[in-house]
């Protein structure tokens, strides 16, 4: 009998975590321990030698981390994860893991500001050189590559900018130089989109986001389909014996998860960006209910922007859910709904902007999103600080956005508190 | 071709003696990793290579050829080139084995049918210490989606 292809909805519940097999225990037991004993002399060689799978150090693998690692892959619809510490520490593994000193990566422009940071400032310290580009076209992506290009990396859906990207196309583009396509998924989150179905290769989550839900703990994800050909010759840290595992070749060794495996004993092992077991679990109680969760966000967010783009207070809305916006069929085409963030501009500009935020009674004026609550927050002079007004412009950022993260309280109020802001904000 | 968690669960507890054919003696070969997983799991491995005959790999003989092998075979593991398979498969038969085990990268559809039709059980394109581990329990911890869901503890 074939096996059954559970939904999403039971995924989010079940996958990754079977009854304990010392207890019973029905929900997850936290394994808050640093290190787990060896059975013999021999066991501690075959789990070093990775001959056999096994917990050995909780930095490298743990057994309440791994349910949000194989949870997280199953809603993915990829073959492996593996957590760490923060969203920023997965893209900064899933990139290291990948890239070394010489080479260059295609990124999209409208990215999140840390991310831009990474690769303009951080990652070109050390020798790694990136072409930003307009993320709605794939053609500047294939413009960009060069023959030292060994990876594609861009958002699914643009925080703050709203930008959908071409899955598909940018895949394509990426796979024709055999690169890997790299994707944040943290705005859509797996329930809404799976970039690995569309085509991309390596996803990377902020969990700290839709995932965990409550704004309490941070954690981020790298996933790998299982897909790419790691061996096409432009690769050699995953073909070639490891000098940092001792001599182990990674995709050889470990096929369809042999990415994941080496993030874990290179990039986890010796870069530290571990995650403990008691935010996994805290994120874990999120997971459980994203599906219901995300639907809310999407249903109240889009009221959101139909007031919003109602409303003769505010010069402009942006919100790829709503019909009239340019992406909106290519997000139909690979999402299963806008998510719950979205941007706009007070009348008034940037001044109205500051005291729309300044007068919110519940939204809370924050750097977060993804949050149970609704939140607010003007990127140009927060996450998107550290960039001029031309990478603002680049990374879709207007001097007066006012970006919302909207949360699951009742639509009604959240559009009075939006009511009572305006209000406020241009009663000057 | 057996591919579905029941099946692989049946193959996998009813299969004690697994001769691993084109083991090798290096430690670092993912044939190596398979017999030594296999080994601490509780499996008898029989290793075939003709060129390590004579010798012992993992504490037990070498034979030259499965038809060599003086004692009952459950499993038949291959880490052979699929075009290299034929002669394996009829050597599987004629031992009498309850499985070929086509290691990942390894798919002889010929071989398939040949063993389905002696009425064996046949697996093609899996490794068979990633199955045992994804089925119970090991390849969880190392983050693998396993597909497995179940509300039983792991037996």
């Amino acid at each position: 009998m074939a096996d059954r292809r559970f939904q999403p909805e039971t995924l989010a519940i079940h996958a990754g975590q079977i009854p304990d097999a010392a207890t019973g225990a029905r929900a997850l037991p936290i394994y808050q321990t640093t290190s787990f004993v060896f059975d013999s002399a021999d066991h501690a060689a075959s789990l070093f030698n990775l001959q056999t799978f096994g917990n050995v150090y909780s930095r490298l693998s743990n057994p309440t981390v791994a349910a949000l690692e194989e949870r997280v892959a199953a809603l993915e619809v990829a073959r492996a994860a593996v957590a760490c510490a923060s969203g920023m520490a997965a893209e900064s593994m899933a990139l290291t893991t990948i890239l070394q000193a010489g080479d260059h990566v295609v990124a999209a422009g409208a990215l999140y500001g840390g991310s831009v940071t990474m690769l303009a400032v951080n990652l070109a310290k050390f020798g790694v050189d990136t072409s930003f580009v307009d993320a709605t076209d794939p053609a500047a992506f294939a413009a960009a590559m060069r023959p030292n290009t060994r990876a594609v990396f861009a958002e699914s859906l643009g925080n703050p900018s709203g930008v959908v990207l071409d899955i598909a196309a940018v895949a394509e583009v990426a796979h024709a130089h055999g690169v890997p396509l790299v994707v944040d998924n943290t705005v859509p989150s797996p329930v809404l989109c799976n970039p690995c179905a569309l085509g991309a290769d390596i996803v990377v989550h902020s969990a700290t986001k839709y995932l965990g839900g409550h704004g309490t703990t941070l954690a981020g994800l790298v996933i790998e389909s299982g897909r790419f050909p790691w061996d096409n010759g432009k690769f050699p840290g995953m073909t070639e014996p490891s000098p940092g595992y001792h001599g182990v070749r990674f995709y050889e060794t470990f096929g369809d998860f042999g990415f994941t495996m080496r993030c874990r004993m290179e990039g986890l092992r010796v870069f530290g960006a571990a995650l403990s077991p008691m935010s996994a679990w805290q994120i874990l109680q999120g997971v459980e209910t994203l599906p219901l969760r995300m639907e809310r966000h999407c249903c109240n967010a889009l009221a959101v922007a139909r007031f919003l783009r109602d409303d003769p207070r505010v010069d402009w809305v942006n919100y790829p859910g709503l019909p009239d916006h340019p992406q909106h069929a290519l997000l139909q085409r690979q999402m299963r709904g806008a998510s719950g963030l979205l941007s706009f501009g007070v009348r008034g500009g940037l001044a109205s902007g500051v005291r729309f935020i300044e007068s919110a009674r519940f939204m809370s004026h924050l750097v977060n999103i993804g949050d149970t609550r609704t939140l607010i927050s003007h990127p140009a002079s927060t996450t998107h600080r550290q960039l001029d007004e031309s990478q603002q412009r680049a990374a879709g950022v207007r001097p007066d956005m006012v970006r919302i993260s909207v949360g699951l309280e009742h639509v009604d109020d959240i559009l009075w508190d939006i009511d009572q802001a305006l209000a406020c904000a241009v009663r000057d | 071709m057996a591919d579905d968690i029941a099946s692989l669960r049946r193959i996998l507890k009813t299969c004690h003696t697994v001769a691993v054919v084109g083991l090798s003696a290096q430690w670092h070969r993912p044939s190596f990793f398979v017999a030594k997983y296999l080994q601490q799991h509780g499996y008898r491995v029989l290793p075939v290579n003709p060129r390590y005959a004579g010798e012992s790999i993992l504490d037990e003989p070498v034979y030259a050829a499965l038809t060599d092998i003086p004692e009952r075979v459950d499993m038949v593991d291959v880490f052979r080139r699929s075009d290299e398979l034929l002669p394996v498969a009829r050597d599987a038969v004629k031992i009498g084995a309850r499985c070929l085990w086509q290691q990942i990268g390894v798919a002889n559809a010929e071989a398939d049918a040949l063993v389905r039709a002696a009425g064996m059980d046949s697996v093609m394109n899996r490794c068979v210490k990633i199955e045992h581990a994804r089925l119970f329990g090991g390849l969880h911890w190392a983050g693998v989606n396993t597909g497995v869901l179940s509300a039983r503890r792991p037996d």
